[in-house]
């Protein structure tokens, strides 16, 4: 190529490039001013918003957890606490050879195949300088000497969170509950800025009853963090305010004595202070251990736990809904009573039947050749069901129904614990509404002594005998008496709530009553005499034995031929002392047989506990008494 | 060649340089060095480097490569400068031939580096040969072009369209789509500069408006995940669009003074991707405002605009054309680029002309800036000695 050529014309052509030039020219020009504009609008006219985003960008605020409050008895014995948790952290940019790590780790602490693929997993999500767990629960043999051998493994580190825990395990299970990682039905309900960074929640119980309390209030720490969203300096810092501490009503060498008692039977025990509606003792057996939830349990652990026949996980105190049988009478008769009835005041004789009419269906006596004349004390205290069925009869069923709702039959006691049953105190109105069938004069006799419809739960029978202890006073049962908060500088008394006392038009009708209760554990011919007897202080008790089907006209019932399921239920309701009463308590023996033989002896093991009259109390509760 | 007749043309470069003895030549012309265009490249440079020195964190290392870099790019600029034009004419035809083949040996086993092949690895030196064609499209259009008369024929115009499409081809295969469309820029730079009619320029616009939706479908999943992005860069946050959102909150919040050398908190967090590299421009904003981004601008326009006039003072048309199309290119740089980093372009990956850290780009850039004082200086050169 030879530069003789453009000679042919040469300033055509150079005119040409010029006005190209100045045609480029124009188009920088445009293009300058373009970019200009968009320049003076990012930085000019939209800086606020910029200087805005930039700001968030820069500063993260992160969520500090606040500590869950704690759970004591009324004696300070503790209950539900936060411990230490050590895991294994690995930090991997830290790290230069992770196998020859992993192998030399293992000469220290073990690490099953199941954690190094969990680890290796969670490796590849986290940021290389955050923390990867590799163990979880070093017990305190592992903390220690991975402490010794630290300076062998940079990078690797051991972390201490505070985890719930339930020192005393099985303990109280169903009235504390416990916590569970925070799941997404949770997430629904929740308060989301409440709840940022808190990790668990109650799930049952105490602890989720009292979530609100317990839970405390988050702080927050702003931040400065880059784009990876590694910390770089804590700005500021607002400490969060930790949950409220729960001093309960509970007495825990009494619910040890209770859960001792039933060991290996199911069924559920409850005791009030009458005068405050405090829970003293609320069991339902079998039990589970609550810390087997915190952290997640294992899938066949929690199967097993849910498919058991004893179900463990139901809470019978509080929900399971059992006939009260015989258990009822004493309030049956202070509606005889109440209502002025004749057959109150007389003695009536019993031929181990009752007829409603001359061809009519014979109803039994459990005592198959009567109890002779009886009294309405005799009655009470031999648990003579003839002399219940004529009153029945006399009170008529709407009646007896409207007496016994105001002992709380029927009804949810209003605990304060989440997930309770009412009961069932059937009436004929009830009758059409539910089963679209009228009331049948029979029913009405079975529901004298607490069978057939007659549903209670063991709270409410708890109640309703505390109601009974108090002469009319009610209070609702209350699980947690006071809280502290702040280190325990302030204390929160919770009050007792009181529903409006039953009133008796005589006072002496009470008095008729308990008689008859008193003379059920200390009377010559009392159903749970043996249970009373050498006791050094007065009590009234109820005997109650429910069944769990139904005989028909010919039958029999004889407990060894009856599969076990299928055996009647032992009751027994009792207060003490019988003058001004301390404790009323609520036992069920599910599929136990006689209440006088199955429910009777631990009540009695239970008061002989309370009232100070055990022996090596709080040897055989198990627990230690120290607070804290 | 005889100037003999170019009289008129001699007189246009402006009488008053042409007064001036050989003896008393100063130094900047016995280098063939246009001052004011080396002065602006230097403001510039210098900038650049103070600007990497905060994006990079400080890192001393970073600076001190990219400062031998920079000598290594200014060193190639003289010694380009010193061969005349009519040479560079000569080696033209090879020197784009021998790109093309570079291209084709990378195509065939190149090093793999970020998803796309483009590096050649010769030993000690790794290199994209797409850079080359940078200069070697442009280089073979004015030779091709200036070796008959302007304006060219529709036929010579379709010709030297082969010489560009080829090679653009095979970048956008390796594939790099934003540098194949850049060397592509700089053809057509030539091609219009060299007077393509306007009514072909029409009708060719028009086709490759046509033809835009069509190649949507040839495009690798990234390239329109790049678009898609660019278009709604709020769909994706914190993926593909982040790069376009950092950078505008860290423009942006700069203001109009900006936040401080070495305060910038998108860059220094590390919000900022590639802050050293493609998007340092945000990182010049955020910490010098409207005002230092104004100022880092004008030097680019001055530079474009001394280069341009350069062009137009330069005699053969060889070099008046490749000088013209290369300063076009130059500016096109810094437009792509700041409107990538301003998020009025997609994102395609094209430095900030001697600011922006990395060094194949920049070599190439400044042996433009070295041809275009080449084209201007011998120009000059061979006017004086025939008036002496």
């Amino acid at each position: 190529m030879s530069l003789s050529l453009p000679l042919k014309d040469s300033a055509g052509e150079s005119t040409l490039f010029r006005s190209r030039v100045l045609v480029a020219g124009l188009g920088i020009a445009l293009l300058t001013l373009a970019l200009c504009v968009r320049l003076v609008y990012l930085q000019f006219v939209s800086h606020e918003h910029y200087q805005n985003l930039s700001h968030n960008n820069r500063v993260n605020i992160l969520p500090l957890a606040p500590t869950r409050g704690l759970i004591f008895d009324r004696n300070g014995v503790v209950l539900a606490q936060n411990a230490p948790a050590y895991s294994l952290e690995v930090v991997p940019e830290a790290v230069a050879d992770m196998d020859s790590l992993l192998k030399e780790l293992r000469e220290i602490v073990a690490v099953s195949e199941l954690d190094e693929r969990r680890f290796r997993k969670a490796l590849r999500r986290k940021k290389a300088f955050q923390g990867v767990p590799l163990r979880f629960l070093l017990n305190e043999w592992e903390v220690a000497s991975f402490a010794v051998n630290r300076h062998r493994f940079p990078g690797v580190d051991i972390q201490a969170r505070l985890s719930r825990d339930y020192p005393l395990g099985t303990l109280a299970a169903h009235l504390v509950g416990y916590v569970g990682r925070i799941n997404e039905a949770d997430v629904a309900k929740l308060d989301a800025v409440a709840y940022r960074g808190t990790r668990h929640i109650g799930k049952v119980g105490i602890e989720r009853s009292y979530e609100g309390l317990l839970h405390g209030d988050p702080g927050y720490q702003q931040v400065e963090s880059n784009a990876a969203g590694r910390t770089l300096q804590v700005l500021e810092r607002t400490p969060p305010r930790p949950g409220n501490d729960l001093y309960l009503h509970l007495d825990a060498p009494l619910q040890a004595l209770a859960e001792q008692a039933l060991a290996g039977l199911r069924g559920a025990v409850v005791a009030i202070d009458p005068n405050s509606g405090g829970i003293l003792a609320l069991v339902s057996a079998p039990s589970y251990d609550p810390n087997l939830f915190v952290n997640g349990i294992e899938a066949s652990r929690y199967r097993a736990l849910r498919d058991s026949p004893a179900r463990p996980l139901f809470n019978r105190a509080l929900d399971g809904q059992y006939p009260p049988g015989s258990t009822l009478k004493p309030f049956v008769a202070l509606a005889a009573l109440e209502s002025r009835l004749e057959q109150a005041g007389k003695k009536i004789f019993c031929p181990g039947w009752y007829q409603l009419s001359e061809e009519g269906r014979k109803y039994r006596d459990w005592k198959k050749r009567g109890h002779g004349h009886v009294s309405m004390t005799d009655a009470l205290a031999q648990s003579c069901d003839v002399y219940f069925y004529d009153i029945a009869r006399a009170l008529g069923i709407q009646r007896m129904h409207d007496f016994l709702v105001r002992f709380g039959f029927g009804e949810k006691t209003g605990i304060d614990l989440r997930g309770e049953a009412a009961g069932l105190m059937p009436s004929p109105r009830w009758k059409r509404k539910a089963r679209g069938k009228p009331w049948y004069p029979g029913e009405t006799l079975i529901a004298g002594i607490g069978q057939g419809f007659v549903l209670t739960t063991p709270v409410q029978l708890a109640l309703a005998t505390a109601a009974l202890a108090n002469l009319g006073e009610r209070v609702v049962p209350r699980v947690v008496a006071r809280t502290h908060h702040l280190g325990g500088d302030e204390e929160t008394i919770i009050p007792a709530v009181r529903h409006s006392p039953i009133v008796m038009q005589r006072k002496k009708n009470w008095q008729r009553v308990i008689n008859g209760m008193v003379q059920v554990v200390h009377g010559r011919r009392g159903t749970a005499r043996s249970s009373g007897f050498g006791a050094r202080y007065r009590f009234a008790g109820k005997t109650g034995t429910a069944q769990v089907f139904g005989l028909r006209q010919e039958e029999e019932y004889k407990e060894k031929e009856v599969a076990k399921h299928l055996r009647d239920h032992g009751l027994f309701i009792a207060f003490a002392p019988a003058k001004k009463p301390r404790i009323a308590i609520a036992v069920v023996v599910e599929n136990g047989g006689s209440g006088s033989h199955s429910a009777a002896p631990i009540a009695r093991r239970l008061l002989d506990q309370y009232l100070g009259q055990g022996v090596g109390q709080k040897k055989v509760a198990g627990v230690e008494m120290g607070a804290g | 060649m005889s100037l003999e007749g170019n009289e008129g043309l001699l007189i246009h470069g402006g009488p008053t340089r042409l007064q001036g003895p050989v003896q008393q030549r100063n130094l900047a012309e016995r280098l063939h060095i246009d001052p004011p265009l080396l002065l602006g490249l230097l403001l510039l440079s210098a900038i650049g480097l103070m600007v990497l020195h905060s994006a990079s964190g400080q890192n001393s290392q970073l600076l001190i490569r990219q400062g031998i870099r920079l000598l290594i790019a200014f060193g190639v600029m003289l010694v380009v400068a010193q061969i005349s034009p009519r040479q560079w004419c000569r080696w033209t035809p090879w020197l784009y031939g021998l790109s093309v083949v570079l291209l084709l040996a990378v195509l065939a086993g190149g090093v793999m580096g970020k998803g796309a092949q483009r590096w050649l690895d010769l030993g000690p030196i790794r290199f994209q040969p797409s850079e080359l064609l940078k200069l070697t499209v442009p280089m073979m259009l004015a030779a091709y072009l200036a070796e008959r008369r302007l304006p060219p024929p529709t036929s010579r115009v379709f010709i030297a369209g082969g010489f560009i499409v080829i090679p653009a081809a095979l970048i956008a295969m390796q594939p790099d789509l934003g540098t194949a469309l850049l060397v592509a820029a700089s053809g057509v730079f030539v091609l219009f500069l060299a007077g393509m009619n306007w009514r072909l320029i029409t009708v060719l616009a028009c086709c490759a408006a046509v033809l835009a939706p069509v190649s949507w479908f040839l495009l690798h999943d990234y390239q329109r995940q790049r678009i898609i992005s660019f278009l709604n860069p709020e769909q994706d946050p914190l993926g593909a669009g982040y790069h376009i959102i950092q950078s505008k909150i860290a423009i942006g919040s700069g203001g109009l003074y900006g936040k401080g050398w070495l305060n910038g908190t998108q860059s220094h967090l590390e919000f900022l991707p590639e802050r050293s590299t493609d998007f340092i421009f945000a990182v010049l904003s955020e910490e010098f405002g409207l005002f230092g981004a104004f100022v880092m601008f004008a030097i680019y326009l001055l530079i474009t605009a001394r280069g341009l006039q350069l062009a137009l003072e330069s005699q053969e048309p060889y070099g008046r054309l490749l000088g013209g199309a290369l300063v076009l290119t130059f500016f096109v740089y810094v437009v792509v680029n700041i409107g990538m980093v301003t998020g009025v372009l997609p994102v395609v990956g094209v430095p900030l002309p001697l600011v922006s850290y990395g060094g194949t780009s920049m070599v190439s850039l400044m042996a433009a800036f070295g041809i275009l004082m080449s084209a201007h200086t011998h120009r000059r050169l061979l006017s004086e000695g025939r008036r002496r």
